[in-house]
């Protein structure tokens, strides 16, 4: 760790991929993440790294595909209609058992949208947006120093698990500025070797990668290994923040940049003595199940508040299975709920 | 304590850099910070704004309901900030764009003649974002002013314009006395 730095979440998502050994960068230009393409062609070149901007996002998403079959930390990023564009590419990489980071600075949708923040690709970011049945592990980061640390995680989670990690960020975390300290980097050449990687079948025999069986039994036994390795992740790496909750007559769910603001909304609400907690998912999927159970267990509501129609929404009402009342609250367009809104839907709630 | 600062203006008159200033100076004083933009096509000539929020704590929300003060360059500035200010706030109102006085009567107004300042005193039209920080600064006591000449000399100097770092202190100097 350095010294503290101002930084814009855009640039700090694109130094920390850099930090975390991303050796290869592939993607598009599109508002509200151009700054993190532009970071990436600031530093990889001279860093002695690639750096591509792609003719469009299909190409992007398919040289990740081939770097990551090659074996190196590899990523690209984009904001919402350019992640579409790159569904049929993860699709594939979910297949291929590849790791890979692709960051989502979402912008107001559907269609071509504006290019406000927005929440509203939570569906497709932790449902699975391609085809088949697959997942990717989905952080959500909440302030800029956070978008570095999960940034720096995304990294050695796909690794581990051979999956594609999505970071889910949002218009406004990636333009704005906050203190951070960068983590220490990590020497690519370190990282353990990748045996299934196809790097050249010189003394040893051929890696084949492929996500394409035509022999249905063949084809199960994927998708079963596929979903142990899902269940596996769900055991292992549920993230979670939870705060002011142990007193709590309310909690709100809340995720990435609402989540940071509804500390705010728990501040002023305890200033009026309201009791009110937060529950802040950071792995989306997979979606902290478990711990939103045992908290609905002793709490009367927990009202979600998203930048969608109800997207993470649902998430909650099947964690929470009507032990407790699951209002929501939320706005589309590209519109933020600030605090004072949010407070007041939390006043409709409380006796 | 929290401070919220909305800058705004016409897109050109310098309210993101001096946004980035005042941040910048807040997070080399101590405190927690953050800078948040107008990103969208306003950029483009229109009017821009950026909101800064200083805290003795972590900042929870980057966006404000009622901001503890308004730099407003220019007459739409003020007309759109307003009402989002809290009780007790200050409004740094640049009188050289805007002809008429705040209308709320339970915030703190300093009339500032930016653009004379910057053109006559400072001698350079394009200070006049250095000029309303200095008044602010006056205006509320949020920072020392040393602290925001630091912050900006080294805005400049990392951005290869170190030769106009007298400049803008003179600025600053100028928007300061004259709050």
């Amino acid at each position: 760790m350095g010294e503290r730095l101002l930084l814009r979440g855009n640039e700090v998502i694109a130094e920390a991929a850099i930090r975390a050994g991303c050796q290869c960068y592939f993607a598009y230009p599109i508002t509200p993440q151009a700054e993190l393409l532009e970071h990436m062609a600031n530093n990889m070149p001279r860093l002695g790294r690639t750096f591509i901007q792609a003719e469009s996002e299909l190409a992007a998403i398919s040289m990740v595909y081939g770097a990551a079959g090659a074996g190196v930390r590899t990523m690209t990023s984009s904001s919402s209609p350019g992640i579409s564009l790159k569904q049929e590419g993860i699709s594939y990489l979910a297949g291929a058992n590849l790791p890979c980071v692709i960051v989502n600075v979402v912008r107001g949708g559907p269609g071509l949208g504006n290019i406000a923040p927005s929440q509203c690709d939570y569906f497709q970011a932790t449902k699975g947006g391609g085809h088949g049945d697959y997942r990717l592990i989905v952080l959500g980061p909440s302030t800029v120093p956070e978008a570095g640390e999960l940034t720096m995680l995304a990294f050695e989670l796909a690794d581990q698990y051979r999956i594609p990690v999505m970071i889910l960020a949002d218009g406004l975390l990636g333009q704005m500025m906050e203190p951070v300290e960068l983590p220490d980097p990590i020497d690519p050449a370190s990282l353990p070797a990748k045996e299934w990687a196809t790097t050249g079948a010189k003394g040893r025999a051929p890696n084949i990668i492929l996500s394409f069986e035509m022999d249905p039994e063949g084809l199960k036994q994927i998708n079963d290994d596929l979903q142990a390795k899902y269940r596996t992740i769900t055991k292992n790496e549920v993230r979670y923040e939870q705060t002011d909750t142990d007193d709590a007559d309310i909690v709100i769910a809340a995720y990435g940049t609402i989540g940071r603001i509804c500390k705010s909304v728990v501040r002023m609400a305890r200033a009026e003595g309201i009791k009110v907690g937060l529950f802040r998912p950071i792995t989306l999927w997979p979606f902290p199940t478990e711990p939103l159970k045992a908290l609905s267990e002793r709490v009367d509501t927990i009202l979600s508040v998203e930048m969608s129609a109800g997207q993470m929404w649902e998430d909650v009402r099947l964690a929470v299975a009507e032990r407790a009342k699951t209002p929501f609250y939320g706005e589309t367009g590209g519109i933020v709920p600030t605090p004072r809104s949010i407070l007041n839907e939390v006043k409709k709630h409380v006796r | 304590m929290e401070r919220s600062i909305i800058i705004a203006g016409f897109g050109g008159q310098g309210v993101i850099l001096a946004g980035k200033i005042l941040a910048q100076a807040g997070m080399d004083h101590g405190l927690e910070v953050t800078w948040l933009p107008s990103y969208g096509p306003e950029m483009r000539g229109g009017t821009a704004n950026c909101t800064i929020v200083l805290s003795d704590e972590l900042v929870g929300s980057p966006i404000v309901d009622e901001a503890t003060a308004l730099i407003a360059m220019n007459l739409p500035s003020l007309d759109k900030f307003e009402h989002a200010l809290a009780s007790g706030a200050t409004i740094v109102v640049n009188r050289s764009l805007i002809d008429c006085l705040v209308r709320r009567d339970d915030v703190k107004a300093s009339y500032i003649d930016m653009n004379e300042i910057a053109r006559d005193i400072v001698g350079n039209p394009r200070t006049i974002n250095m000029v309303a920080l200095g008044a602010y600064v006056k205006a509320t006591g949020a920072l020392p002013l040393q602290a925001v000449k630091d912050a900006m000399a080294h805005s400049m100097r990392e951005a290869g314009k170190g030769k106009f770092v007298e400049m803008n202190e003179r600025a600053l100097d100028a928007g300061y006395n004259a709050a």
